[in-house]
């Protein structure tokens, strides 16, 4: 660095940042964060493998919740609208985020969809992210929880190959559980792989297939939602007046 | 690659602060970026070598500090090995992240004469 000597160097001073770079993100996610508390929605940001069985398991959710939850969903699609036509056809309200060549759903892609979503009076909403084990866990999209689908075809050491997602899991759906009979998954193995990346571990094993463990999966879900519509544990559908689902979301 | 992104919003943030402070070369970047934070360093640096250019940051160096993953657990601070369980012998609570999933700009060096 040339200070004072007059050599006619430009001179060069460090400018202290500290941030984190994604901070814009991080911004975006949390104003995606006041518009889901606004709605009195439970968002979930559901990531895994391409083909761990994202769209199945919510298909599977949407029948053991009809008539008790209302269900949104927007899926994040590199190029089809695959997923949203199967989980509108099961009953959840979906629209597709196309991603191009984008390996994730960032929080302005949720912003948008949630802006354009035809429907305001959602119970839970769920983001199906692209299925990739990798980059989606990095951006925050204003969820209230993450949920990792991994299927048993996948095999157990997926946890410590891919520390990143399951740290950052609140919970894991161990999918597909119909096929373990005809594998040789070793269960104990990825539950001891899971409590070595995710300091609070907790998987419920799931089947699409069958419906088996869905019932807890809803359970889970239902814990979950926000205070002010809370409904009795056996869960209805009607509306409540004192629901502000109705009314129009604040946003600047 | 998320690591094309994780550029873009970077030197986003580089043009940012060359407005601000008048900058205009910028000769340095240092970011720390943590072994648990999903960011490859390698796929990082190809990343910036590709975009830089005809960018603030043309020519410009990224000085990458990388942090290793520490945890420990929230109540007696005791620190657990790594490919440990993630919980505390002692104490049996849920081990807590100290250092290890940072994608952070420190600093910039840059020619600004309104610094
Ligand atoms: N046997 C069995 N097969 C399942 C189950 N769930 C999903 N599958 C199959 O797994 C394949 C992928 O399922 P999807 O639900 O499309 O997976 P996805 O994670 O949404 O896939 P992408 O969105 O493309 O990443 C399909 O062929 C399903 O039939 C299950 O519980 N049991
Ligand atoms: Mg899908
Ligand atoms: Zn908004
Ligand atoms: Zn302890």
């Amino acid at each position: 660095m040339c200070e004072t000597c007059g050599c006619g160097d430009p001179e060069i001073v460090p400018i202290e940042v500290q941030e984190r770079i994604l901070s814009d993100n991080d911004a975006q996610a949390a104003h995606n964060r006041s518009h889901f508390h606004g709605l009195g929605v439970l968002a979930i940001n559901l990531m895994g493998s391409p083909g761990a069985g994202k769209t199945a398991v919510l298909e599977a959710t949407s029948r053991a919740a009809a008539g008790c939850l209302k269900l949104g969903a927007v899926s994040g699609d590199l190029a089809t609208e695959r997923d949203a036509d199967r989980l509108n056809a099961a009953g959840i309200v979906s629209s597709t985020i196309t991603t191009g060549s984008a390996c994730h759903l960032d929080a302005r892609l949720v912003h948008h969809a949630l802006h354009h979503f035809p429907s305001n009076d959602r119970d839970i909403f769920f983001i199906e992210n692209v299925g990739n084990l990798v980059c989606p866990a990095i951006y925050d999209l204003g969820q209230a929880a993450n949920v990792v689908t991994l299927s048993v075809t996948e095999g157990e050491d997926k946890p410590l190959k891919y520390p990143v997602m399951f740290q950052k899991a609140d919970l894991v759906l161990l999918t597909k559980v119909d096929l373990i009979p005809h594998l040789d998954f070793d269960v104990a193995a990825v539950e001891d792989a899971l409590a070595r990346v995710m300091p609070e571990a907790e998987m419920l094993k799931v089947s699409a297939k069958t419906g088996e463990g869905i019932d807890a999966w809803l359970q889970w879900l239902t814990e979950r939602r926000p205070a002010e519509v809370e409904r009795p544990p056996e869960g209805h559908g009607h509306h409540h007046p004192e629901h502000s689902h109705e009314q129009p979301h604040e946003h600047h | 690659m998320h690591e094309y992104s994780i550029v873009a919003s970077l030197i986003d943030r580089v043009q940012h602060e060359a407005t601000v402070h008048g900058g205009s070369r910028v000769h340095r970047l240092h970011v720390k970026i943590g072994e648990l934070s999903g960011v490859e360093v390698d796929l990082l640096k190809t990343a910036f070598d590709t975009f830089r250019e005809r960018t603030i940051c043309a020519g410009a160096e990224l000085a990458i500090d990388t942090v290793s993953p520490a945890w420990a657990c929230p109540s007696c601070d005791r620190s657990l090995a790594a490919g440990a369980i993630l919980r505390c012998d002692d104490c049996g609570r849920p081990a807590r992240m100290v250092q290890g999933d940072e994608i952070i700009l420190e600093r910039i060096e840059m020619e600004a004469p309104d610094v």
